[in-house]
């Protein structure tokens, strides 16, 4: 981050250039237009979160100060609680694929094959392309009589299933398009991390005959692994908040079975307008989002040194 | 001795194992990258079938006759010059007025080692997008600005100014200092500085940081999808209210997400150095 630069002290204060006090003050001109912008569009959003979670709000109705009413409400709020455990179910399928197929598919692009850049530029399409397009064709492709998936399950004597059209599948369905899209990302990651790798373990390794399993397993993983907890990390706050895709195909269907934390607080929101009790689940979701990146953070940390 | 023997017994089997390791390689290789080629080749197969073809059982996998029938569809039915005008000029506006707030304040931020700045654009990268939303809404219809580009505009800084200064803190670090000091003995002041040296140097950053600002502008769903009118949505929010009414029409719903998504894509073969060095520097996604 932004601690890593020396700072260039060696040259002595003479004539007209400005002093290191008055320098800082220069450089903090550069970023005051923009930090009122974000005042504007960011923090004072978070702050009118805080103050609307504090009442009773409807969209046309004026608000009735309620206190801690909206949060006590919501530990007794079945559906709240339900979306929340999808959530995290949602979560850690969308996290723990993508970060096992990204590092495989990293070690297989760290090496050099034919075509490989351009091959490498396909694989992240699914990353950059619109998520609301993607849930359009993954809802094709998931469709219970008439979608692909089910023939060419048929065709490797697979039972078909209801993917998002079942609430026992719609999750893992859903979690496989996050991980379909998102294992790029990992695998970009680590290509960089794989990239910043030293050789010699590897050739004393390979003199010392060791396999390619061992040399990953012994190697390589350990080398590599504070790249994939960044990467995982990133994974957990992005699947936790996902929306698009999830919205897109099935607005929280069937039933509740895929509402997630982001849908239900969508729904709060902007269907049944309370937008008090919403901004109550934006600030308990805030809290949950945070606090798994910051236990993440922690698991980076102990990978450091072992 | 011992390791002389064994490297040449490595060689000696060296053959078979390299043939062996190659096709076991690129087994794994069609293994990983099957999932992403076949959705995009299903995709565009939708997209130039009938729907009598798209429906059908067992799956036609080649178009038997490729018609661009569904494009036409839905270019006639649809506003979509309209659709594409709004996203076009969300995108770009946004994206430029990121890089003229964050370009100047990636520099600061880096210069003046302001790490609270720093903190606040990456809590802003944790906090759901709904949490903007919200407040936005009350406000923009206090001011009467639902239902205008201006709107969209605004929110979509929330997506482009984090990215823009978070790419250009990492590139701004990564100049030396000396440049500017150099600058500075020569009788510049900090902005002819950071305005005639360090700016245009710093050009391949910009690039970086207006890609990736355009495209999650480009592919943003939820902010327009509460604050866009009819008359001023997006291309998300078109396609997404086309599944509503025309469930079946697969053909129809595959050619506009292909349409969609389209220059998103081309962008991304293009510049796919730029979109690999943004995504992975500050891993920053809107």
């Amino acid at each position: 981050m932004s601690t890593s630069m020396p700072e260039a002290r060696s040259v002595p204060d003479s004539g007209r250039r400005p002093s290191a006090f008055r320098r800082k003050r220069t450089y903090y001109r550069f970023i005051y237009p923009a930090l009122l912008v974000m005042a504007l569009t960011i923090i004072f959003p978070w702050v009118f979160n805080v103050y609307m979670s504090l009442n009773d709000w409807g969209v046309a109705t004026p608000p009735v100060f309620v206190g801690l009413g909206n949060y006590v409400s919501l530990l007794h709020d079945d559906r709240f609680l339900n979306a929340t455990w999808r959530t995290l179910y949602y979560t850690i399928l969308s996290v723990v694929l993508p970060v096992i197929f990204g590092t495989i598919a990293a070690a297989l692009f760290n090496q050099e094959f034919p075509l490989r850049s351009f091959l490498r530029g396909v694989f992240i399409m699914p990353m950059m392309a619109t998520p609301v397009a993607l849930a359009l064709i993954w809802a094709m492709i998931f469709h219970p009589q008439l979608g692909v998936l089910n023939y060419l399950l048929s065709l490797v004597h697979l039972p078909p299933s209801l993917w998002i059209y079942g609430p026992d599948t719609v999750i893992p369905a859903l979690a496989l398009v996050e991980a379909w899209e998102w294992t790029p990302l990992v695998m970009l990651i680590v290509l960089g991390g794989l990239a910043a790798i030293p050789t010699d373990p590897y050739e004393s390794a390979t003199i010392d005959g060791a396999n390619w399993f061992q040399v990953f397993r012994h190697i390589t993983l350990p080398l590599i692994m504070p790249f994939v907890m960044v990467a995982a990390m990133l994974r957990t706050v992005d699947a936790l908040k996902a929306f698009d895709v999830i919205y897109a195909s099935t607005q929280g269907g069937p039933g509740t079975a895929s509402e997630t934390i982001n849908i239900f607080l969508y729904l709060e929101a902007f269907a049944y307008y309370k937008v008090g009790y919403a901004s109550a689940v934006v600030i308990v979701f805030f809290v949950i989002i945070v606090m798994s990146a910051l236990l993440m953070l922690y698991l980076r940390q102990k990978t450091l040194w072992t | 001795m011992t390791v002389v023997r064994t490297r040449k017994g490595v060689r000696r089997a060296s053959w078979l194992r390299r043939a062996v390791g190659r096709l076991g390689f690129a087994f794994l290789l069609f293994l990983v990258l099957s999932p992403t080629i076949f959705v995009f080749l299903w995709w565009l197969s939708l997209s130039l079938k009938p729907d009598v073809d798209n429906t059908a059982y067992p799956p036609i996998f080649i178009p038997p006759h490729p018609t661009l029938v569904n494009f036409a569809h839905v270019l006639n039915d649809n506003p979509f010059g309209l659709y594409t005008y709004n996203s076009m000029v969300v995108a770009t506006t946004s994206t430029f007025l990121s890089l003229l707030l964050g370009v100047p304040a990636g520099y600061g931020i880096a210069k003046a080692k302001a790490n609270g700045l720093a903190i606040l654009v990456l809590t802003s990268r944790m906090t759901p997008g709904l949490s903007f939303l919200i407040p936005w809404f009350m406000l923009f219809r206090f001011l009467g600005l639902n239902n205008t580009l201006w709107a969209l505009i605004i929110t979509h800084l929330v997506i482009g100014l984090p990215i823009t200064i978070w790419v250009m803190m990492g590139f701004f670090e990564g100049l030396h200092p000396e440049l500017e000091e150099a600058a500075l003995v020569d009788g510049c002041d900090i902005w002819g500085a950071f305005r005639h040296i360090l700016m245009p140097l710093a050009r391949p950053g910009m690039v970086v940081a207006a890609i990736l600002s355009f495209i999650f502008s480009w592919n943003n769903f939820i902010f327009a999808v509460i604050l866009a009118g009819q008359d001023t949505r997006t291309l998300p929010v078109a396609i997404f209210s086309m599944l509503n009414f025309n469930q079946f029409a697969w053909g129809n719903l595959a050619a506009a997400a292909l349409l969609v998504t389209l220059p998103v894509l081309i962008i991304t073969i293009v510049a796919q150095r730029q979109i690999i060095v943004g995504m992975t520097s500050g891993s920053i996604k809107g």
